[in-house]
């Protein structure tokens, strides 16, 4: 069994308004020092192999299919 | 001219659509099933709005994977007009089918509420029966309307009379760069839009401003 972490953020220069309002909300609670805050998303994904180049090739295609979109996010893949 | 509506598990503007349609051509419109990759012979695909998939992952990103969604592009590469509305156009971006992304509303908020919109391109299939310039009252109704392309894109697009709808008058409810509403693709069958012209076309509606968009389309004279 391989597990897998793909995170995906959004790219530089693209427009964040939760990432603001996030940012916005920690400065609010007093947090000094908050410089920019991004949203992103983390999927953790079992792959049922022991094959780690083939599951890493996958979940490639898996983040150009369907996790991420590549219009305006980038996406990195971790293995453990 | 002949007409279908796709429907999807979490799309809920359909019969809105449906009827419209129905109104507006006289004829009703053929239904499609998500996993159908057979289309009928029809002149016009409408994707309309809801919340296909619960929105989940991204808005319109499970539902642009489904079988439908591929038989759609082959007609839209064949030629046949398909429109997209609001959820139906987020569908469309994440197909790949037009240039560009809608992200989360830069309010945050989810706004429901008429707008004026420009009709920025009036030599389009689906604008024929508008001027240009002319200022439209529509109706919008979402969470993630706000559009987004890199700037060599949106320059492109812009060169190539591809924005077809803007918002007017200081009504952008989104945040959207340029003001964009709706765009088409280059070969100028695919359309797509955050506004709900389905939801403006008689007069139990208030007005009827959105019923050019669907006479365009389907080549009938606007009432």
């Amino acid at each position: 069994m391989i597990k897998a972490r793909v995170t995906v953020t959004l790219k530089n220069g693209v427009l964040d308004p939760q990432g603001k309002a996030i940012e916005g909300a920690l400065g609010a609670l007093g947090f000094d020092g908050v410089g920019h805050v991004r949203q992103g998303k983390v999927f953790d994904i079992e792959i049922d192999s022991a094959d780690k180049a083939k599951a890493e090739a996958d979940l490639k295609a898996m983040c150009e299919k369907l996790l991420a979109n590549t219009v305006i996010e980038n996406y990195t893949i971790a293995l453990n | 001219m002949k007409s279908a509506v796709v429907q999807l598990p979490g799309l809920n503007r359909d019969r809105d659509m449906i009827a419209a349609l129905t109104k507006i051509s006289g004829k009703a419109p053929v239904t499609v099933w998500q996993t159908e990759t057979e289309l009928p012979d029809v002149d016009l695909i409408v994707i309309p709005g809801g919340f296909s998939y619960g929105d989940y992952l991204r808005c319109g990103a499970i539902a642009a994977r489904m079988p439908v969604i591929q038989a759609i592009r082959e007609k839209a590469e064949q030629g046949v007009k398909v429109l997209g509305v609001c959820n139906g156009f987020q569908i469309l971006l994440e197909a790949g089918m037009l240039p560009g992304a809608l992200m989360r509303n830069a309010s945050l908020k989810f706004v429901c509420r008429e707008v004026k919109l420009e009709v920025a391109n009036a030599e389009t299939a689906f604008t024929r029966a508008y001027a240009k310039g002319q200022v439209l009252r529509c109706p919008v109704a979402h969470h993630d309307g706000n559009y987004f392309a890199d700037a060599e894109t949106l320059k492109a697009m812009e060169d190539k009379g591809q924005v077809v709808f803007r918002y007017a008058e200081g009504t952008n409810p989104n945040g959207s760069m340029n003001d964009i509403a709706g765009v088409i693709n280059a070969r100028g069958n695919v359309l797509g839009m955050m506004p709900h012209p389905e939801n403006l076309i008689e007069a139990a509606h208030g007005g009827s401003d959105g019923r050019g968009l669907f006479a365009s389309a389907l080549d009938v004279i606007a009432a």
